[in-house]
């Protein structure tokens, strides 16, 4: 059962038996965090109005079974009337949309041009920002250590990030020790390993032994998936082949004048270089981990502290954006609105294909996946765990990490989901989910032992 | 021979290589290489260069026609990541002005001083060669995190590549004015400051001149690489993101106006040298 229930309900039961106070017994809970997925119910201003009224009804009446007795002896509507004579449920509901007032209107968020910044970028043309009182520009940004300086040094107040980023930063990887933190995931999927054309006979990845590949930033999922498939394939991803950091606009070009053999890269330039006939795609990111995310909506500790609204309404923005996003039916609109050259800007049919998941796979046929990206946008805190872990072992981090900390620390995820449950959505009752990388099954309480359990790994 | 037919004759072999280039771009491009067949349905998921085989670079004929459409509308604003040709150019024209500028203040007054005084002139000497064979763009990872902010950053590595040729040649320019002028000088009893504006900056002007012209040279070259780095606006930035689309036809069309413009700003101060420069 949902907070966005009638709360005139005699039959329901305000408060609720499961840990996370939405649901009526602890199974009810568990069946819900099944269904992670976020459902829009109904209109917006009718689940403010409910959770509004619910707020009212339990602090009336704080024995659940005295407002139980009044409903039923009065009937719902009597008591619905009775308490809007002395409580102006309506204007409310209208402060409690409104949130705080931002304290800043005028924001930056700035941008790498790939289809991961879905979100970020559709919320922009399809008014999103502007219908949680924002006005945001979105910038177009040059590659990641670009933008992770141009966020540190304020020029952006918040930005699109790959998912690990936040974490390297706050831990002091590759920059100073800054703390960053993750509010929303931008998407889930969506990645692709993109091998020349000349490759299509060597599918097996035990003869790429002396390839060269590229990754978008050392701190990628990109990077840890790519050296997770090629070591689960008896390949040490640090002697057996190259791996290049390269910009994903420069991917398809080094592709084309063979400097690189293939990439593991974020969308649009995947499908970017099977459009331009120059490789094809070999496997697609999902298939290595169905669900795994990638890239991030990130802000310093900084901006959420001294501007608490903005990052709230802007977060409300993301997660309204990634629910729409997540919509199959919506897909079409979203790739017309990103097309442009002020946003991705890259031909309508390359952003459908990645969108709709019906796309030409480089080597004569056409392949359907609805899932080859998707957009939740729960920054699951096992999600950081594993990027940890897998920094860990490949010598990103020395020594020992503290993995629940940091990654209670940097993903936001009580405050994503008092937001998500505010904006009348049902966030998963936990932090931490299990979940299984190329069928091996990942234990988020124990980082330490997955770590260990990996034959190739960098020694520490 | 006079001099007017030698130029006629001279243009005219400039536009004879003109169509020749023009000619042999537009034949090596206009080729269609193989395909494999496909299915119509995969044909229209893929892009031309794939269905048709046409060559990824583009033709003159494409370049002119796109052209064309960027010279129509040359001020347009869709947004913040996307606008006209017109104003990208002026954010880099502006960008390269100021942090020259910056750099004119800094270097000639100090160059002077640096030239008139034997003994600073050694002493400056080394930390000055190390400096000067420093690519700009190596400041730029150093400029963004002192500086935390990138347009600051950018007008600063104008400011750095552009102080060294101009700082050089004045000290050199000044250094080596005739002992003679200095002496006659010396003799009338002209004070520090008027021997330095009358008869040192009038001789050594040319020299300066030169430096300067070197440096503007060299902060166009630059200011294209640090917008590409650095993104938001300017005609770096455009360049960059065509690239991200791979448009080479807005590439080309690009690179043919940062040429234009270096070459205008060339001859700006080219003049200025012809307006200061004495027979001796």
């Amino acid at each position: 059962m949902s907070t966005f229930d009638n709360p005139f309900d005699p039959d329901r039961n305000l408060r609720a038996g499961c840990a996370c106070g939405q649901h009526g017994s602890a199974a009810e809970h568990d069946q819900a965090s099944l269904a992670l997925r976020c459902e829009p119910t109904e209109s917006e201003e009718r689940r403010y109005e409910g959770v509004v009224a619910s707020a009212v009804m339990r602090a009336m009446f704080p024995q659940d079974v005295a407002r139980r007795a009044f409903l039923k002896s009065v009937g719902a509507s009597t008591a619905l009337a009775a308490l809007s004579q002395f409580f102006p449920l309506k204007t409310a509901t209208e402060v409690f949309a409104q949130a705080g007032t931002p304290e800043k209107k005028d924001l930056k968020v700035g941008f790498i041009p790939i289809t991961c910044a879905t979100p970020i970028i559709m919320a922009a043309p399809l008014g999103f920002y502007a219908k949680h009182g924002l006005n945001v520009d979105v910038v177009k940004t040059a590659g990641w250590a670009v933008i992770r300086d141009k966020t540190i040094n304020k020029e952006y107040d918040a930005a699109h990030m790959l998912a690990p980023m936040p974490i390297a930063i706050s831990l002091g990887l590759g920059a100073n020790a800054i703390p960053f933190a993750v509010p929303a995931i931008e998407n889930i999927n969506g990645q692709g390993i993109v091998l020349a054309t000349k490759h299509k006979d060597k599918r097996d990845p035990k003869d790429w032994k002396g390839m060269k590949f590229a990754i978008p930033f050392d701190y990628s999922m990109h990077n840890y998936l790519l050296r997770y498939y090629l070591a689960e394939h008896g390949l040490d991803p640090d002697t057996d082949v190259q791996l290049r950091s390269v910009p994903p606009p420069e991917m398809v070009a080094n592709l084309r004048a063979d400097n690189i053999d293939g990439f593991l890269a974020p969308d649009n330039v995947c499908q970017r270089a099977i459009y331009d006939g120059v490789g094809f795609m070999h496997l697609l990111s999902k298939e290595i981990w169905d669900g795994h995310p990638c890239c991030s909506f990130a802000a310093s500790r900084e901006f959420i502290t001294t501007a608490p609204n903005s990052f709230a309404a802007l977060t409300r923005a993301i997660v309204d954006a990634t629910a729409y996003a997540s919509k199959a039916e919506n897909r079409k609109q979203i790739a017309e609105a990103i097309a442009p050259a002020n946003y991705i800007n890259a031909p309508v049919t390359v952003l459908e294909q990645v969108l709709t998941g019906t796309y030409a796979d480089g080597l004569g046929g056409v392949k359907t996946d609805a899932k080859r990206v998707d957009f939740d946008p729960f920054p699951w805190q096992s999600f950081a765990v594993w990027m940890l872990t897998q920094m860990k072992r490949w010598g990103q981090i020395k020594g020992d990490v503290d993995y629940k900390a940091v990654a209670e620390q940097v993903y936001l995820a009580t405050d994503t989901k008092k937001l998500m449950t505010e904006m009348g959505l049902t966030p998963p009752a936990g932090s931490y989910k299990s979940f299984a990388v190329m069928g091996k099954t990942f234990d988020p309480a124990k980082p330490e032992d997955y770590v260990a359990s990996f034959k190739i790994r960098k020694a520490s | 021979m006079t001099t007017s037919s030698l130029r006629l004759r001279a243009g005219v072999v400039s536009i004879v290589l003109l169509a020749a280039f023009l000619g042999i771009w537009h034949l090596a491009t206009r080729s269609t290489g193989t395909t494999a067949a496909m299915s119509p349905e995969y044909a229209k998921l893929m892009g031309l260069t794939a269905t048709q085989g046409k060559s990824a670079m583009p033709g003159p004929v494409d370049v002119g026609a796109q052209l064309w459409e960027h010279l129509k509308r040359p001020f347009y604003d869709n947004g913040p990541n996307d606008k006209g040709l017109g104003i990208q150019l002026g954010y880099s024209i502006a960008r390269v002005g100021t942090g020259y500028l910056l750099a004119v203040l800094v270097a000639i007054p100090l160059g002077f001083l640096i030239g008139m005084s034997p003994l600073l002139s050694k002493a400056l000497d080394p930390f000055i060669q190390v400096l000067k064979p420093i690519s700009p763009l190596a400041w730029m990872p150093l400029a963004l995190y002192t500086i935390k902010d990138s347009s600051i950053s950018a007008i600063f590595v104008i400011f750095i590549c552009s102080i060294w040729p101009m700082l050089l040649n004045t000290v050199f320019g000044v250094a080596g004015v005739r002992k003679e002028w200095i002496n006659v000088a010396r003799t009338l009893e002209v004070g520090t400051f008027r021997r330095a504006f009358t008869v040192i900056l009038p001789a050594a002007a040319p020299t300066i001149l030169t430096g300067m012209r070197i440096s503007i040279g060299i902060a166009w070259l630059v200011i294209v690489a640090a917008e590409m780095l650095v993104g938001g606006t300017g005609i770096g930035y455009f360049v960059w993101n065509e690239w991200n689309n791979l448009s080479i036809t807005n590439v080309i069309i690009a690179i043919l106006l940062i040429g234009i413009i270096g070459m205008l700003l060339d001859q700006i101060l080219a003049r200025f040298t012809r307006m200061v420069t004495f027979p001796e």
